[in-house]
């Protein structure tokens, strides 16, 4: 009998310890928990270039996560890149001049969208487009005019 | 010489024969023992999971501990001692915990279940049960495999979870590294995919392991050399298999 308890204990204990550690490491070690709304609006940007962004990216405005990247495909009649992304239902209060520009977090880090607000007194909603963008600054192309000497600016003026 | 090849071959091929069949034998009779004789199951848990739990927390705090003192030291100088929390996650869930893990248990509960199995076929014990219309199969060879495959996922998440925690103590207490950046960049940096192939590994491993062990002590020759080899052939060619899924898991998955 004081066999079956021992083994029952330790069987539980193990078990219990098992099951926390893989609670742990599927919720405390992903990082799927910075965007996690239940209902969200679609919006759209016209990029000349997104530089490496990709799907899932973080959208930000002022530095807090709002939504997320959900599809960035090039569209062959305007010949730019459109990105569609959705926003958390409760930041519906966005001016629709607000402008998307595509950031770098960091100097090596991943590339997002951050958005600027704007001044207009509409509001960003489900399917609307955002009409300012800024496109990805891409790192070779600042070595490239670096090199060549002088900005790209003055290039096309001569 | 070429008859030589041609006989280790062919035993090979048939041994290893054998082990498919043993092994859907093993799976036939998985349902009627997990359903009826769940208690065997249950005991073989505690014998093969939770006796193992020491050994596997020791080791994953000095294995996390060293991941963490590797990557902060190697990472400090190019100043991105912050990304040491990314180093240990990665190496920790995606390869090293499982890992470790099969290895450890193969040492600790695989010799265990083989050398009891074939101590047990040594001493006529599994024919007394034939004798008794007992199919030793599902007593005794089914309720061991299936505690290991259930034991396998849950020391492999202890481990690797106390790994995590031994590299922030090294990294994060001792040498000084933010605990912000750690955790953050760590969460940042992995996905649910990642924990998805360490626990898809340590499954694959569990099966494995266990297999090799319950087949090393049922086959083995009935003697008290036998029984001490068919122990170390478990500990070796577990060893080697795990080794080799791990490279076929990784390359499938990537």
């Amino acid at each position: 009998m004081q066999q079956t308890r021992t083994m029952e204990l330790g069987t539980g204990l193990f078990a219990l310890l098992g099951i926390a550690a893989l609670f742990f490491l599927t919720t405390q070690t992903t990082g799927n928990k910075d965007f996690d709304a239940d209902e969200t609006f679609t919006v759209e940007a016209r990029f000349d270039n997104v530089g490496s962004l990709k799907p899932r990216a973080p959208v930000s405005i002022s530095g807090v996560t709002i939504g997320r990247v959900t599809n960035i495909v090039f569209d062959k009649e305007s010949l730019e890149a459109v990105v569609t992304f959705v926003i958390d239902s409760q930041y519906d209060q966005i001016p629709d001049d607000s402008d998307a520009s595509i950031l770098t977090a960091g100097l090596l880090g991943s590339q997002y969208v951050g958005l600027q607000a704007g001044g207009s007194e509409f509001y960003l909603e489900d399917g609307s487009e955002i009409l300012f963008t800024q496109s990805a600054v891409v790192l070779e192309n600042i070595i490239g005019k670096f090199l060549i000497g002088g900005s790209g600016d003055d290039e096309e003026t001569e | 010489m070429f008859r030589d090849i041609y006989v280790t071959f062919y035993q090979f091929l048939s041994t290893f024969g054998a082990m498919c069949l043993f092994f859907l034998r093993l799976l036939q009779h998985t349902p009627g023992v997990l359903v009826k004789r769940f208690g065997l199951v249950s005991y073989q848990i505690y014998n093969a999971g939770a006796l193992s739990i020491v050994i596997i927390m020791v080791s994953g705090l000095f294995v996390g501990g060293v991941l963490g003192l590797q990557a902060y030291s190697n990472l400090e100088r190019f100043n991105a001692e912050d990304t040491t929390g990314i180093f240990a996650g990665f190496a920790l869930i995606k390869e090293i915990g499982p890992v470790i893990t099969a290895l450890l248990f193969a040492g600790r509960a695989g010799t265990a279940l083989a050398s009891e199995i074939g101590l047990m076929k040594a001493t006529d014990q599994l024919s007394a049960m034939e004798m008794m219309a007992i199919n030793p199969l599902s007593y005794v060879a089914v309720p061991r495999f299936l505690g290991g495959v259930i034991s396998m996922p849950l020391l492999t998440a202890v481990f690797t979870t106390v790994g995590l925690l031994g590299a922030h103590l090294v990294a994060v207490e001792l040498l000084g590294v933010d605990v912000g950046a750690y955790w953050q960049q760590l969460q940042s940096a992995l996905d649910m995919e990642d924990v998805r192939e360490g626990i898809i590994k340590s499954v694959v491993f569990g099966v494995v392991a266990s297999l090799l062990a319950v087949w090393e002590g049922y086959n083995s020759i009935p003697t008290a050399e036998g029984v001490g080899r068919a122990t170390t052939r478990t500990v070796v060619i577990t060893a080697i298999a795990v080794l080799v899924f791990d490279f076929m898991i990784t390359a499938w998955i990537l």
